[in-house]
């Protein structure tokens, strides 16, 4: 069993703190990432699981050991860098069995796990080559094939991908994926890519400023994002945000924008949010999924509002429109066919079902 | 529509330009350049090659010939005696064992301490290690024209108190040159040492190495252009050395190559001009040897990719 455990770990640079104390509960063959803007943290959070960073104070706790003064190498971890790390004097080969050489295996053994780990990465035409003749893909795959070699408790990928060009970066996405499904090891991940996040982990945690904002499963934190961070961080286009007031009338709550658009809040949500009525420091959020071209037949909770766009970007299966609304930039996605124009007027639907409301103060979503 | 007016459309179909292309607006720009650099290329040549040429030449002639009044630049009775004369003198081929002796030490000893010391100094982070490196370099600007003399109060001092007499042996220039060529060389791998980057240690590190099995393991062979550099320069050093040995050395059998050539060719106001252009060529050639070989493998080491795609 491999679980990792982080307790209340701190992190502090001199004076400067880098990680504010965090507490994070990975399960056995779990695929966990880590995801935010750069500086928050994420890497020097697992660099102090690896052991390549001291840690502050706290606890971290591997298959069931405390390791905060456990050295890399007894830790059973194998990492996978950003820039592949390959040892450019050793071939694919001996780069992948480096550390069972120094281990002492026996030379039979280090040969048949070598090969099986090539077998999974299909790299086993490339074991005689030097890193300098491989591509990036390919070198990105000896990296995590050194890892597999060692079999060790938990995996460790500091933005493996970003080296990448765009469409490699997608494949190599999926051959992470397939090889954590074949080889079932505690992984933790760490990227500023929230598609990346999304689409590999089991679980998402999204730091901000060293601390955790939110853990959750890809479609929990999409759907039901905790703070006004996450429901920006996660999902492309970002969500829209506007300022706005929420007033009761007659029993029905409306949400007011400061330049007087209003949209009525779903009768299901009323109770939720009525004791915030009147208040005038909050923030609406809208995906921009949800503010599409009109049709024939609107549901119940869309509303209809006119504006002028400002720029469309056609994306091929559907056209990004941006548009100012009540002094803030919006943007919304519509059918190609629908004839988004930029400078031209156009007719949007606004998608309440899926509204957020945001304390502005606090930031937590209501 | 023309083929022509065809193959336009399609070229502007393809983001082509859609003017026609003036070709080669580069070329006179290029020629002036490469004829400059050429001109100076030719000069630092003919600057360069003429002393060795001279001494070439002369090395070829008799001591007649070279007190006639001819042509210097040409050897009308060319005659191998000086080499001949210098290769069997035993004191000649003392200096030769010296000297590689004392270079094959200094180099060996120069590698080993000045490779731990930069892999310590850029690696092991410690409390002071940035000032230590900046101090190792600021070694290497004092001149050896202002060590000798303190290192010759030093082995006074240890002959006051030990009765060691350090004067007048050749193996004392082991321990001497070393002052010249540790610095510099530590400086050379410190900076070659830190274009390794960090994730290569990391890695080492996850992988289970030691900090010695990183660096025999990893960063020597890593680093061996790096390495190699810095050998030329302090086998470049002690080869040629000659203030120390000068001050160092007295008896006959315990010079090295550059001072025995200039104290025993040279006798009184006599200058047996044929022998010492003969010495000075055959002391020139062993780091002309080492240049040749090791410079292939230095630049192969210097062209090969080490992370980034």
């Amino acid at each position: 069993m491999s679980q990792v455990t982080l307790h209340k770990v701190v992190k502090n640079y001199d004076e400067t703190p880098a990680v504010r104390g965090i507490d994070l509960d990975i399960a056995d063959k779990e695929f966990v990432v880590l995801v935010g803007p750069s500086g928050c943290g994420k890497s020097t959070t697992l660099r102090m699981i690896a052991g390549l960073e001291d840690i502050t104070d706290g606890e971290i706790v591997i298959g069931g050991d405390v390791v905060n003064d456990v050295p890399p190498k007894d830790r059973d971890i194998a990492m996978v860098f950003q820039n592949y790390a390959l040892y450019p004097h050793m071939t694919v080969f001996e780069n992948m069995s480096f550390g069972l050489r120094l281990k002492r295996v026996p030379k039979d053994e280090i040969r048949q796990r070598v090969e099986s780990a090539a077998r999974i990465l299909d790299i086993s035409e490339l074991l005689d080559r030097k890193p300098k003749q491989l591509s990036g893909g390919q070198r990105q795959r000896v990296a995590m094939g050194r890892a597999i070699v060692r079999d060790p408790k938990v995996f460790l990928f500091d933005e493996p991908l970003s080296n990448l060009d765009a469409k490699l970066r997608v494949q190599m996405r999926t051959e992470i994926k397939k090889v954590h499904q074949k080889v079932r090891t505690t992984t933790v991940y760490v990227t500023h890519d929230q598609v990346e996040a999304m689409t590999l982990a089991d679980r998402v945690v999204v730091m901000n400023a060293g601390l955790i904002e939110q853990v959750g499963t890809p479609n929990e934190l999409y759907h039901h994002p905790r703070t006004r961070f996450v429901a920006g961080f996660i999902g492309s286009p970002a969500m829209n945000f506007v300022p706005c007031r929420l007033e009761e009338a007659s029993g029905a709550l409306r949400i007011l924008l400061p330049g007087g658009h209003a949209f009525p809040v779903p009768a299901e949500r009323t109770e939720r949010y009525r004791r915030h009525a009147g208040s005038a420091d909050l923030v609406f959020g809208l995906r921009p999924e949800h503010v599409t071209e009109t049709h024939r037949n609107v549901e119940p909770n869309q509303e209809a509002f006119e504006v002028t766009l400002e720029v469309t970007e056609p994306m091929g299966m559907e056209t990004l429109v941006y548009f100012q609304l009540d002094g803030a930039e919006v943007c919304g996605r519509v059918n190609p066919a629908a004839g988004a124009e930029a400078g031209q007027p156009m007719t949007l639907l606004a998608d309440l079902n899926h509204m957020h409301l945001i304390d502005g103060t606090s930031g937590l979503v209501l | 529509m023309t083929a022509t007016a065809t193959f336009e459309k399609d070229r502007r179909d393809r983001g082509g330009p859609t003017r026609p292309v003036r070709h080669g607006s580069m070329s006179r720009d290029r020629k002036r350049a490469l004829f400059w650099s050429y001109f100076f290329l030719i000069l630092f040549v003919i600057f360069f090659l003429t002393p060795p040429i001279y001494m070439f030449i002369t090395s070829l002639k008799s001591s007649t010939e070279i007190a006639g009044a001819t042509n210097p630049w040409w050897v009308f009775d060319p005659t191998l005696a000086n080499y001949e004369a210098l290769l069997t003198s035993s004191e000649f081929l003392t200096f030769i064992l010296n000297s590689a002796m004392v270079s094959v030490l200094v180099v060996s000893i120069t590698m080993v301490v000045s490779v731990m010391a930069a892999f310590a100094l850029s690696r092991m982070r410690f409390w002071g290690s940035a000032t230590l490196a900046t101090g190792i370099f600021l070694c290497y600007l004092i001149p050896e024209t202002l060590l000798f003399i303190p290192l010759f109060k030093m082995f006074a001092v240890v002959n006051e108190f030990t009765g060691i007499q350090l004067l007048n042996k050749w193996y004392v220039l082991v321990l001497v040159y070393p002052t010249l060529t540790v610095p510099f060389c530590t400086w050379i791998m410190i900076g070659y040492f830190a274009s390794i980057p960090k994730e290569l240690d990391e890695a080492a590190l996850i992988d289970g190495a030691t900090y010695l099995q990183t660096l025999t393991k990893i960063f020597i062979p890593v680093a061996l252009p790096g390495i190699i550099a810095a050998t030329i320069f302090a086998f470049t050093v002690s080869w040629a050395q000659f203030l120390y040995p000068l001050a160092f050395t007295t008896s006959s059998d315990q010079l090295v190559l550059p001072v025995g050539i200039v104290t025993t060719l040279i006798k009184g106001d006599v200058y047996n001009w044929g022998q010492i252009m003969t010495g000075a060529l055959i002391a020139a050639a062993p780091p002309l040897v080492i240049y040749a070989f090791l410079m292939d493998y230095y630049i192969a080491g210097l062209t090969a990719g080490a992370t980034k795609g």
